[in-house]
């Protein structure tokens, strides 16, 4: 096992204050409050300003392609910012889902990063948002011998109005992996639980596709692609639960009840520690899941699985203990924790849910599951 | 400043000095003090050579592969973690000459009064006292009082003492810091026995006790402030160390789990991966701990490890016992023995379960640290207290 580099360094730092600074400016949580229920639920100007002022919408992309040349690191720590603020932009989608099997997919994807990385365009994964790493290859769609793709696929996250989806489908020689118009694709948006990441459903009609990945390789590649999605997605997690440990903890050192502080009382700070406790495991994991990812090792997928199955939890536990200890203000649609709620919850069943995940270490890590317990008599 | 190439130099100078095939441990281990390579953060003259202390594991691989002997060190754990660090920031040069080279080499074995049966959370409520007798050159204290949760005391040479020097001023103001000789005649220790069966600790009574004023520690009031620093080194040795993947507990957990499906049930399988999962966080945030400290900038994941730790062991205990299902009814010994060591991993898993329920009392207990990191990390205040400015002699106990 090589050596995990778990800290961050000062490359990275300096990039989350980039990125913090801007999300502060232009993501405050009222803002982002106003925006999920008017027309617009993503914030395509903010995309185009992390694309071309911050340049970190295509951080693992080599820059030969136009992408910044760095790693998965990077790039989880812009996750841990976007996670902080619920900032409302196609990432996980574009960044991080799509983008790995573009890389993966070498020169068919060649035509695709001069807008990707310029911000001009994103894309996504066809697949459904909860879909797990080990899941069976999705066959919802099939594509005919000319790439021609008729099929379904629900609760997609961040599809872009007028962009690129890398599609699953059975193909006449196999699964593969195409891309797709969107505009060739009837796309509708349905309720999300999470008010900040929008789903849609949606529909292709013989929709004209191109083949990215073919049979030989497709599996892989989705698995990969899902595989970086849930480690990420970690530290979206992470982040998200430090701004509701935060906060909290500002909350209850100003409320006053009692003729005291609130947070004074061993109730309440017992609550607050054990969750302390649970986000500073929540980062160590994060980081390991991001640094064997970056540096491809074989230890990856038990990391990623520790780190999606501890941090999912986590962020669910920090974004309910934030609407508890908040009392009344927590339940308004006024305050913005809810919108954190929302977020964790539905990233706890996002690429896999906390038990899934364990569940895959039965077999990467050994832990095999019991056999069939023995009859018992007279039934 | 020391490179790790100066110190396999050294390394090898001791070794060829004194062969450890022909030399006698104890000759070896004091030779190695002297040499500076016993810790060698610590400064010259001192058993160390002032360098850095990620640097010790290059001498202690060398003197490894050469099968030099070592102090073993779980043998003298409160000498090596919590006293000699106090000796070597609060102690007078007489002090740190007298005490550290024997402590380290294990010829001394020491341990800790500190707890008291009325004060256990609330340390700074002790009541043992000690008096001055007289003013002289030849001047001390005469202790008297009682102490528990001792252990090492049937061992110890020398004791690491908390006692109150002034009763008139507020708690934590009045108590001093003194080295006990554990061989005067008014120390009675008695074991304690627990709830495994063993005496781990002792109970410890102080009657009459002479402390010549030499054995002081600090200034006098000054007790408190220096036992942070023991306090603290306590809690880095209990969740410092770095363990490989499956180490500890949950290792002989999966084990046990891969070599026996006919006890395998599905609920335990949760638990099992659970606790898999929560032991490989505690791990890699140790790891983590571990990298800071390396890089010069410790966090406060410290207190949190030994939290940690505690919850796992309890859990990853009590599910053992549970998988083995008719093993798990037995427990090997119940006779009264008094160990030399802790031994986890060597014994059964009811004797684990029962011993892991003290990791959560021992050295801090889960409650007193969830109250160390909501005031001290999140900046919480603390709970109102009646008796922090009231001389110690009026609070209430």
């Amino acid at each position: 096992m090589t050596e995990l580099d778990l800290l961050y360094s000062e490359v990275e730092e300096d990039l989350r204050s980039a990125v913090r600074a801007v999300l502060a400016d232009r993501c405050p949580p009222q803002a982002v409050l106003a925006r999920c229920e008017g027309q617009e639920p993503q914030d395509a100007g903010l995309w185009r300003t992390l694309a071309r002022e911050l340049g970190v919408v295509a951080l693992q992309v080599p820059e030969a392609l136009g992408g910044a040349g760095a790693s998965l690191r990077e790039t989880a720590v812009v996750l841990e910012e976007l996670g902080r603020t619920c900032a409302p932009v196609p990432f996980l989608g574009s960044a991080v889902l799509a983008t790995t099997v573009l890389l993966a997919a070498g020169d068919r994807a060649a035509g695709e990063w001069p807008a990707l990385c310029a911000g001009d365009r994103t894309a996504t994964l066809a697949v459904t948002l909860s879909t797990a790493p080990d899941a069976a290859f999705p066959l919802g769609v099939r594509a005919d011998a000319a790439g021609a793709l008729t099929g379904a696929v629900g609760s997609v996250a961040d599809v872009p109005a007028a962009g690129l989806l890398i599609v699953p489908a059975d193909g006449p020689d196999g699964p593969g992996l195409y891309a797709v118009d969107a505009a060739d694709v009837t796309v509708t948006a349905r309720g999300s639980l999470d008010l900040t990441r929008p789903l849609a459903d949606l529909r292709l009609e013989a929709a004209p596709g191109r083949l990215l990945v073919g049979p030989d390789q497709a599996e892989a590649v989705l698995w990969e692609a899902l595989l970086t999605g849930a480690g990420l997605l970690a530290s979206e997690q992470l982040g998200l639960a430090e701004w509701c440990l935060a906060t909290t903890v500002a909350y209850l050192r100003e409320r006053r009840q009692f003729g005291r502080v609130v947070g004074s009382f061993q109730a309440l700070k017992h609550r607050l520690a054990d969750l302390w406790l649970d986000v500073a495991g929540a980062r160590a994991a994060a980081r390991a899941a991001a640094d064997a990812l970056a540096t491809g090792s074989a230890d990856a997928a038990v990391l990623v699985a520790v780190a999606a199955s501890h941090c999912g939890a986590v962020a669910v536990r920090a974004a309910e203990e934030a609407v508890q200890l908040h009392g009344g203000i927590g339940m308004t649609w006024e305050h913005p924790v809810h919108l954190y709620l929302k977020r964790a919850k539905a990233d706890q069943l996002a690429l896999g849910t906390p038990g899934r995940h364990r569940a895959s270490l039965a077999t990467l890590a050994a832990l095999p599951v019991p056999g069939q317990l023995p009859r018992l008599p007279h039934v | 400043m020391t490179t790790a190439d100066e110190l396999v130099t050294r390394t090898a100078g001791l070794l060829a000095a004194h062969d450890p095939a022909t030399t006698d441990p104890l000759e070896f281990l004091r030779a190695r003090f002297d040499a500076g390579l016993a810790w060698v953060h610590f400064p010259p003259g001192l058993g160390g050579l002032g360098a850095p202390r990620a640097l010790q594991a290059v001498v202690d691989a060398e003197l490894a592969a050469a099968g030099a002997p070592d102090n073993d060190p779980r043998r003298i754990g409160i000498g090596l973690g919590m006293a000699a660090p106090t000796i070597l920031r609060y102690g007078t040069e007489e002090q740190k000459r007298r005490f550290l080279r024997p402590l380290w080499t294990g010829e001394e074995v020491w341990c800790q009064l500190f707890s008291e049966p009325g004060a256990g959370s609330d340390l700074a409520a002790l009541a043992t006292r000690a008096v001055r007798d007289g003013d002289g050159p030849d001047a001390g204290w005469t202790v008297d009082g009682q102490k528990v949760w001792t252990s090492s005391a049937h061992l110890a040479r020398w004791a690491i003492l908390l006692a109150r020097t002034d009763p008139d001023v507020p708690k934590h103001q009045g108590i001093s810091y003194f080295v006990c000789d554990m061989t005067d005649p008014g120390v009675d220790v008695r074991p304690l026995r627990q709830l495994t069966g063993e005496a781990e600790f002792n109970e410890v009574f102080l009657t009459g006790v002479r402390i010549p004023d030499a054995h002081r520690l600090g200034a006098v009031g000054e007790g408190w402030q220096i036992a942070q620093t023991t306090l603290n080194n306590e809690r880095v040795a209990i969740g410092g160390q770095r363990t490989p993947r499956e180490g500890g507990l949950i290792g002989i957990l999966a084990e046990t789990w891969r070599r026996h499906p006919e006890l395998r049930t599905h609920e335990l399988h949760q638990r099992l991966l659970q606790g898999w999962t929560d032991a490989e966080v505690l791990r890699l945030m140790g790891e983590r701990l571990r990298q800071q400290l390396a890089v010069g900038q410790p966090g406060p994941e410290g207190a949190a490890a030994k939290l940690a730790f505690a919850r796992l062991a309890q859990e990853l205990t009590g599910l053992e016992v549970e998988l083995l299902a008719e093993d798990g009814l037995g427990y090997g010994d119940w006779t009264m023995s008094r160990p030399e060591l802790v031994d986890f991993t060597g014994r059964d898993a009811g004797y684990r379960y029962l011993r892991a329920k003290g990791n959560s009392i021992e050295g801090g207990s889960s409650e007193i640290l969830r109250n160390i990191i909501a005031e001290r990390v999140l900046g919480l205040p603390a709970e109102p207290r009646s008796d922090k400015d009231v001389p110690w002699k009026e609070s209430a106990r």
